[in-house]
């Protein structure tokens, strides 16, 4: 990238002055952060850390896609956002806080669920890509919208105690291009063999530790300065404090990219995922109105709540507390002869919930909240606290 | 006797133990000898038909076995087994 056009006030000079004065970065480095435009795919955990050292950093254009608004549950990790921010879009809380470190960084939003109908039109604009999202669909949208638009993808992705970075589809000096994430991993887990950060949780400090590599690796990528983590698989656990780097390779069997490509535009990654497999059996549901009218209404009805006891304690909404590990043990207690309501936070415990009750003991009047006691507290009660 | 680093997701299902020893010549042994002595390993490690599933990878020291032998990789006794599930948080 020549970036003979771009200059600097005085200003930016020496606000940058610590990047300019390294021997191998210098000014030269430092135009070609000016002149990048680079994308970010979430604002949360990773796209925290990311976001505030690319914005401080000087790089010239960033695009940040989150359709979130913040939730006090997020500044456990997401350091980018605070107090006041609460129930607003995530992406223009991202900017208040993001302009106010560097004004010299022009900010694009995109508030929206990136998608296959989307994504190549939020793409397409960009230099670089840090993809920094929360599941397995949309880390291989996010990587085949990068390799068909021919852009590099800053990987990175953490779990309780685990982080993982690479850089995807990079093309080096010599004009070798390295290997992606259908290449590191060519088909995702099935649905809940995996569990997400919201179920299984995610230390803190951890996702700032792996979204900095993640915007080092963005600057490297840019700047062409040492050598980009392409080819290689970075992984770091916390608990150990145990890192290694493997060889990663491209592959000749890979869809998108390999010798034989059969796949030529975005798919439906949902589909991809085994998300929209069908499932043995759909599980009868209550919207929280339908529960709320039954509540009204005096309805004879049983609400079972699945969440662990701690959870329990942070908000309830008068259901008996059968955790979701224990509701075999507990099939006796569990009324036949009335409606039974089951929840949890999300809905997706007391669905598992209900369909092992269903399996080993027949029950045919289990109902699943929808949307769990988010949604309940979204719709019915909003005084309560969200987690 | 090679070492095994289990990731920190797979640990319930192995006492909590983060670094297993295990006597084998190949990677398919190893893999073998840990779901027998962790059968809960077992369905996170290998598919219905035994096959190592294709979003766990095994690096043999630092190379991914699919770049070696699979599992007929051999081993020695100062390999460095490393089990890489894929994971997808970023939140």
């Amino acid at each position: 990238m020549s970036t003979p056009e771009i200059t600097f006030t005085k200003e930016e000079l020496a606000r940058y002055n610590r990047h300019i004065i390294i021997p191998e970065f210098g000014e030269a480095a430092q135009q070609k952060l000016k002149a990048a435009r680079v994308l970010i795919i979430g604002s949360g955990g990773l796209g925290s850390p990311a976001l505030l050292y690319l914005t401080a950093a000087g790089v010239g254009t960033i695009g940040i896609v989150d359709f979130d608004v913040v939730d006090d549950s997020n500044l456990q990790r997401q350091v980018l956002f605070d107090i006041h921010e609460i129930g607003k879009p995530k992406v223009e809380a991202a900017r208040r806080r993001l302009e106010a470190l560097n004004p010299h960084v022009r900010f694009i939003l995109h508030n929206t669920h990136i998608n296959s109908g989307n994504a190549l039109d939020i793409i397409k604009d960009y230099d670089v890509v840090a993809d920094g999202t929360d599941n397995f669909p949309t880390r291989y949208l996010v990587n085949d919208a990068t390799l068909l638009l021919d852009k590099p993808n800053v990987y990175a992705s953490i779990f309780q105690f685990e982080g993982q970075v690479s850089v995807f589809n990079y093309v080096n000096r010599q004009g070798e291009r390295g290997p992606n994430y259908r290449d590191l991993y060519p088909t995702p887990p099935p649905p809940g063999l995996v569990p997400s950060c919201a179920e299984g949780g995610v230390l803190g400090v951890l996702p700032g530790i792996i979204g900095s590599l993640q915007a080092l690796e963005v600057i490297k990528v840019i700047t062409g300065i040492g050598e980009p983590l392409s080819g290689r698989f970075f992984t770091f656990d916390a608990l150990n404090f145990e890192n290694r780097t493997f060889n990663i390779k491209r592959r000749d069997d890979n869809p998108v990219n390999g010798k034989n490509p059969t796949i030529h535009e975005l798919i439906d990654y949902e589909q991809f995922c085994g998300m929209r497999a069908v499932e043995e059996k759909p599980v009868k549901e209550i919207t929280v109105q339908e529960l709320y009218d039954w509540q009204v209404k005096g309805k004879k009805f049983k609400l079972i709540d699945v969440r662990e006891p701690y959870e329990y304690k942070i908000v309830q909404i008068g259901g008996d507390l059968i955790p979701l590990a224990t509701v075999s043990e507990h099939a006796d207690q569990i009324p036949r002869d009335v409606d039974v309501v089951m929840y949890c936070n999300a809905g997706v415990r007391s669905l598992k919930a209900i369909r092992e009750l269903e399996e080993k003991f027949g029950f045919g009047n289990l109902y699943n909240l929808k949307g769990g006691i988010l949604a309940y507290i979204d719709q019915v009660q909003p005084e309560l606290i969200r987690y | 006797m090679a070492t095994v680093i289990i990731p920190t997701p797979l640990r319930k299902f192995t006492n909590q133990t983060a670094r297993l020893q295990v006597e084998a010549e190949t990677v398919g042994e190893i893999i073998e000898k840990i779901t027998v002595d962790f059968p809960e390993l077992k369905k996170h490690l290998l598919d219905p038909q035994g096959s190592i599933r294709s979003f766990v990878n095994i690096f043999s020291g630092d190379d991914d076995i699919r770049d070696l032998q699979h599992e007929k990789t051999k081993i020695s006794q100062s390999t460095i087994i490393s089990i890489v599930p894929a994971i997808a948080g970023g939140i």
